[in-house]
């Protein structure tokens, strides 16, 4: 049954109540009746098929089936993966790789199955149809506006705060302070001095206080622990260093790792004229000079040692430092030098810091001396 | 007494009687069912980012059963072993665990990851399509802004869920994020600490911001998605124009039954291709990066492909630092203007939009029919500016790896960055819109002189001419009479029904060439048909028209 309407004859046709009672009614009027009552038209409305049984419906619907089949095949594939399939992690190539991606396939192609079936079924073999409906999108009726103006205009003048301002003023300024109430045990909970112990100042390179009273300067150590001679970094190489307390490598110091670099002689040289310079003449030792790893940008390890140029680079963006000069920063975003920390010698031999960084690890804030 | 004897087939009658006794359900179902929907492929972008917010809601409740979003620290003993006996965070160690130790755990982390990227691209491509066909006009700014925030909210849960592992690669970025608060004038270092409990990393942040990623960030969302299609419902859906379609009218299917049944199997494809790319597609492989330490990073550590943007603009912004020399002097870092600043301008811009156009234009009007991009050459080119700004963002959000796999300068490429984000998008404003001048001229063109038809005529002075199908009646000089109304103007001679209709069958036919009915007798669904198109008297005489000219010039 095609029910091809013609657009002008439908359009112009009085809006006639049909009665549903009227036992010659088909479903489809029933339905067409509906929609004229929600101000739609149904102007179109073409089955696929008007012939049922055709050759084509028939193809189609064997492939929607065939879909849905389908679905149940890779569904059932998915289960038995899942439960044979051997899955757990093993070194090396084995079938156990293949778990994660068997398990993706099948379930893809289940879904892809269903959505392509269900799509076909509804493109394919339901009617093709185009129906108008109205917008009714302007705005309410003059008349609405004007009483639901005029209703909420004398609510307004009930509660009378017009005349009886102290009201007004006494309920923003009783009120406010209970609005704060719901924010206070957030915001009061939540908040923490950063100046708490100078800690946005201080690492783990602060010189430690010994039982005796006096104080022990921090050792250099290796991420396992152990400490650090001189002769264990060759000449251009660098090492990672974190303060030698306990938890000194974890997270706690974050701020604390160190680039310890050996300087070639002559670049030795230069860092240590660039260093007088600033008043830091005794900063480095021997041709061994440190810097903060934490880079003054955005607090990521400024890692990269370029041996050739003396530069370090950040990786996260780019900042360049050139560390033959104070580890001035000479590209990038970053704006300021990473702090270089002074080191010596200790009497074992082992390298130390003298003295906690002089200037603030990391990246920069507002009030940063 | 006869005992009654049950009816089943009045059973569902019966039941749906009793509903509507308690619950009057019939006359707003009878308004749902009938909903009309204009349909266009575009109109599908907006449902594909739901349909993966619903997949990624899925999974995301799958994955905190077995995740553990606490910093304490453990000692690995799971299945991977390269990572066994290291030290980690409890929720490093679970992530491994749900990788390597939950049957079928990975491919949930997968979906999840995936989903959550797709969620966000396809936000962005529809937000695209709202823009370039101005659907976000009056009466719909409400919901452009509700759709804009959902960009950010939507951001703001990735980067969360995205430091939930605290691997490596994670740790830096949360380390990042915490130079990015810092970087706030007065307030920044208060700020960080509060978030982070004390310094950074401290031993609260995962914890802080698991709740904000299954919690308080899906509830916004939910929220937010509701009453973006709340409204989409209420206002209805906007339409391009074609015949009998107005300012006034829907023109499409109701909801019920080939709607919603398309829509159903759309999700269905969606989710089955987030499936299938969870299973073949790696993503995010936590365990090669190990677990979050202070001094370790490696190069081409690049975040998720939506926080790129601002990736790249750290990267390009200069060095400059603002002192302010009062008392001891305060620091504007760098950093805060590309990270805090531009997206503060970029969200407030967008935002903005339909009011600063509606306030340029003048146009106070309501608009449900679209418009198509070259007919409004000045916001299709603002739009391609802002695409540009943001493409140019994205590379140098990459640079290092550009850098390193063309091998190009590392310096060059930011240099490249910085003088592309200036350069290019007032070019490609430029470019846009002489394109879309360019477009529109086509069109008035081909409404004026007609479809070239290829075929070439010889006059009796000597001259060749090409034949033009005129699209509909003419005036005396023979140009077309038809106005531009603002959809697409058909170009080609198959478009007007010169080409026969394909015989149906992949492999082999279904049906016999003879049962294909001639072209002019084809039925042209209104849904698709241009408006354009001329009255069917002409319709008919089209072939037979072109024919004689055809037959003419031989």
């Amino acid at each position: 049954m095609s029910t091809d309407i013609d657009t002008t004859t439908q359009q112009h046709r009085q809006p006639a109540q049909v009665s549903l009672d009227d036992p010659r009614l088909t479903s489809f009027d029933v339905l067409r009746e509906g929609a004229r009552r929600d101000d739609i038209e149904i102007v179109h409305y073409e089955p696929p098929f008007p012939v049922s049984g055709t050759r084509a419906e028939r193809r189609i619907s064997r492939f929607v089936a065939g879909l849905f089949l389908l679905a149940g095949l890779t569904a059932t594939a998915f289960l038995v993966v899942y439960i044979w399939w051997p899955w757990e992690y093993e070194l090396g190539t084995g079938i156990s790789k293949f778990y994660t991606p068997l398990l993706g396939v099948s379930l893809g192609l289940t879904l892809l199955a269903i959505g392509v079936g269900i799509l076909t079924w509804g493109k394919k073999l339901l009617p093709h149809e185009v129906a108008i409906q109205d917008r009714h999108d302007g705005p309410s009726s003059p008349d609405d506006r004007k009483i639901t103006g005029g209703t909420l205009t004398y609510m307004v003048d009930e509660l009378g705060v017009k005349r009886r301002p102290l009201l007004g003023v006494s309920l923003l300024a009783g009120l406010a302070p209970v609005a704060a109430v719901a924010a206070a045990p957030l915001v009061g909970g939540l908040i923490r001095d950063p100046h708490t112990d100078n800690q946005m100042a201080t690492t783990g390179w602060e010189p430690v206080e010994t039982v005796g009273g006096g104080t022990e300067l921090v050792r250099l150590t290796r991420e396992d622990g152990s400490p650090i001679r001189p002769a264990d970094v060759s000449v251009g190489g660098q090492m990672t260093v974190f303060p030698g307390i306990p938890g000194g490598h974890t997270n706690r110091y974050a701020d604390s790792p160190t680039l310890l670099i050996h300087l070639r002689l002559d670049d030795a040289r230069t860092a240590r004229e660039n260093n007088e310079a600033v008043g830091k003449p005794d900063y480095m030792w021997g041709n061994y000079i440190a810097y903060s790893k934490i880079c003054t940008h955005a607090g990521c390890p400024a890692s990269l040692y370029e041996q050739q140029t003396n530069r370090l680079l950040c990786p996260c963006h780019q900042s360049q430092f050139l560390i033959t000069d104070n580890a001035k920063p000479v590209f990038g975003p970053a704006s300021r030098r990473l702090p270089q920390l002074p080191i010596s010698v200790d009497d074992e031999g082992f390298f130390v810091a003298t003295s906690d960084y002089t200037e603030i690890v990391g990246p920069d804030f507002w009030e940063r001396p | 007494m006869k005992r009654r004897k049950f009816d089943a087939r009045a059973l569902p009658g019966k039941a749906a009687g009793q509903l509507d006794d308690r619950f009057q359900a019939a006359t707003p179902l009878r308004k749902l069912l009938n909903k009309v929907f204009p349909d266009h492929w575009s109109f599908l972008l907006g449902e594909i980012a739901l349909f993966s917010f619903v997949v990624v809601l899925l999974t995301g409740v799958y994955l905190t059963f077995f995740f553990d979003p606490s910093m304490e620290e453990v000692v690995y003993d799971g299945s991977y072993a390269p990572l066994r006996g290291i030290p980690m965070s409890a929720a490093y160690a679970s992530t491994l665990d749900i990788s390597f130790d939950v049957r079928g755990g990975l491919i949930m982390r997968q979906m999840h990851h995936w989903g959550a990227l797709l969620f966000m691209a396809s936000i962005v491509v529809h937000m695209l399509r709202v823009f370039f066909t101005g659907a976000f006009r009056k009466p719909r700014e409400a919901n452009w802004i509700i759709g804009s925030l959902l960009f950010w909210v939507g951001f703001l849960a990735g980067f969360t869920g995205y430091s939930l592992p605290d691997d490596g690669l994670s740790g830096t970025g949360l380390r990042i994020a915490s130079a990015i608060m810092l970087s706030i004038p007065v307030i920044g270092s208060w700020v960080t600490s509060s978030i982070f409990g004390g310094e950074f990393p401290g031993t609260i942040i995962i914890s802080r911001f698991y709740i904000a990623h299954v919690l308080l960030i899906p509830g916004l969302l939910v929220a937010l998605i509701s009453a973006h299609l709340g409204l989409v419902f209420k206002q209805k859906h906007t339409q391009w124009p074609g015949p009998g379609r107005t300012n006034d009218n829907v023109v499409g299917e109701r909801m019920f039954p080939r709607y919603a049944i398309k829509q159903g199997g759309f999700f269905m494809i969606v989710f089955g291709v987030v499936a299938l790319m969870a299973g073949v597609f790696q993503i995010n492989p936590v365990w090669l990066f190990g677990p979050y330490e202070a001094a370790v990073v490696s190069a081409a550590s690049q975040p998720d492909w939506y926080v790129m943007f601002l990736d790249g603009s750290t990267r390009l912004m200069p060095a400059w630092e603002l002192t302010i020399p009062i008392g001891d002097g305060y620091v504007i870092p760098p950093l805060f203007w590309p990270t805090v600043v531009l997206p503060g301008i970029l969200v407030m811009l967008s935002l903005a939009y339909p009011f600063l156009e509606a306030r340029y234009t003048k146009d106070k009007a309501s608009h449900n029919l679209l418009q198509r991009p070259r007919d409004v050459p000045a916001r299709t080119a603002v739009g391609a500016m802002a695409v540009t700004f943001f493409i140019v963002l994205t590379i140098s959000g990459g640079n290092d790896v550009f850098a390193d796999k063309f091998f190009i300068s590392l310096n060059a490429m930011t240099w490249a960055g910085r003088i592309g984000l200036i350069l290019l998008p007032p070019l490609a404003y430029y470019v846009t819109y002489r394109i879309c001048l360019g477009l529109q001229q086509h069109d008035r063109e081909v409404l004026a002189h007609g479809v070239e038809t290829g075929i070439i005529r010889r006059l009796p002075d000597g001259r060749f001419v090409e034949v033009h199908q005129p699209l509909g009646p003419t005036d005396e000089h023979g140009h077309g009479k038809l106005e531009y109304v603002g959809w697409v103007v058909p170009k080609k001679m198959n478009r007007l029904g010169a080409l026969g209709p394909a015989v149906k069958g992949f492999f082999f036919p279904i049906e016999k060439p003879v049962q294909v009915p001639p072209p002019a007798h084809v039925a042209i669904d209104p849904a698709e048909e241009q408006p354009v198109d001329p009255p069917p008297a002409d319709k008919d005489k089209k072939p037979a028209d072109r024919e004689e000219i055809s037959s003419g010039s031989r």
